[in-house]
């Protein structure tokens, strides 16, 4: 079996995806996304950086920590009939907050009551629908960044002026859901498939509980309510290798908050005592070579 | 034998892992800077480059 890794640079994660891959007798070949350069009126004949025509490889594993790159290279590959994980649809749908809930929302998962507006007056307006606290989160972002709980009027004001002056136009789409009262924590699922495999409390005394943040990371036992949420919310996106992250609203209710189609785990496999890596990958290659 | 690997931030003497990896990140234990590890052979550390605003997951 022929693999590329996609990958910006090598984290900890790919380190251990590698050492899975290895287990299972692959040496991925590594590609780097600052060395594509595809020429998109051809199709997969072409050579990639590897020096391997890209229609060899029986799949291309993404991982890359660039967001864009990573969704526009799944976004030719796919096109060209190379297998991805996960493909360009999962990932164009995690990578944006509002396609997100929309997938959501088609599949009648519980999330926060979410609104989105277009300017800072509607924004505004949008902001008072859902009540304060409000949280405002770019559509697009990770690691907890630009996230802003709102607590009255005078602070949302002065966010919107600082967003619509400062930001660009990724900025400009005011996406505003209801601060949902969690207990300290959130929850990262690890979906591989269609099974839940591992999940995490992340807990804080912040807000934003993001272990990027800051966030402690402690096992959190499966229950089927939860495996049940995080399937399903994993399929309404396209399914494939998925961290689904959850909050438990007041009544200690499931509510889906983000999924992410290229997590990082390495502090997760500790506490869960699941070999996430080699997981995810004997998934996948179990899967391709069903299809061989 | 070959010079330590020292961190072109800081000058400190990188400490590179035995199973280090080309394009690997690692940290500057001296200064923190976040260091890629551009060639193994020789050895070449390279400033990681900046956070772009759609990294992470």
């Amino acid at each position: 079996m022929r693999v590329a890794l996609l990958v910006t640079h090598i984290r900890a994660e790919e380190k251990l995806l590698l050492a899975a891959f290895n287990k299972r007798g692959i040496s991925p070949d590594i590609i780097l996304d600052r060395e594509l350069n595809f020429e998109l009126s051809r199709g997969s004949e072409q050579l990639a950086p590897s020096g391997i025509a890209w229609q060899a490889y029986d799949l291309v594993f993404e991982r890359c920590v660039s967001t864009s790159r990573g969704m526009y290279a799944l976004a030719v590959l796919n096109c060209w009939g190379v297998r991805t994980f996960n493909t360009y649809e999962t990932a164009a749908v995690c990578g944006d907050k509002l396609r997100t809930s929309i997938a959501l929302t088609r599949r009648g998962i519980p999330q926060p009551h979410t609104r989105v507006a277009f300017t800072p007056q509607s924004a505004m307006q949008a902001i008072e629908d859902v009540a304060y606290p409000a949280v405002l989160k770019p559509v697009l972002g990770s690691w907890g960044r630009l996230l802003a709980r709102v607590h009255n009027r005078d602070s949302a004001e002065a966010i919107l002026e600082h967003r619509q002056t400062l930001g660009d136009y990724n900025h400009h789409i005011y996406y505003v859901q209801e601060y949902v009262d969690k207990p300290g924590r959130d929850i990262r699922a690890f979906v591989v498939g269609s099974r839940t495999i591992a999940a995490i409390y992340r807990a804080s005394n912040h807000w934003i509980t993001n272990t990027a943040r800051g966030g402690q990371a402690i096992n959190c036992p499966i229950t089927p309510e939860l495996d049940e949420i995080c399937v399903r919310a994993a399929q309404a996106v396209g399914g494939g290798i998925l961290a689904i992250d959850l909050l438990e609203d007041p009544r200690g209710d499931f509510v889906v908050n983000e999924i992410n189609h290229t997590m990082e785990f390495r502090n997760s496999s500790k506490p869960t005592g699941v070999d996430i890596a080699q997981a995810a990958i004997d998934f996948v290659v179990d899967q391709i070579g069903a299809l061989a | 034998m070959d010079a330590p690997p020292l961190c072109p931030e800081c000058d400190a003497v990188v400490y590179i892992p035995v199973d280090a990896m080309e394009n690997e990140l690692l940290a500057c234990a001296e200064c923190g800077s976040e260091l890629e590890i551009m060639c193994l052979r020789p050895l070449e550390l390279a400033l990681a480059p900046e956070v772009e605003e759609d990294w992470g997951e």
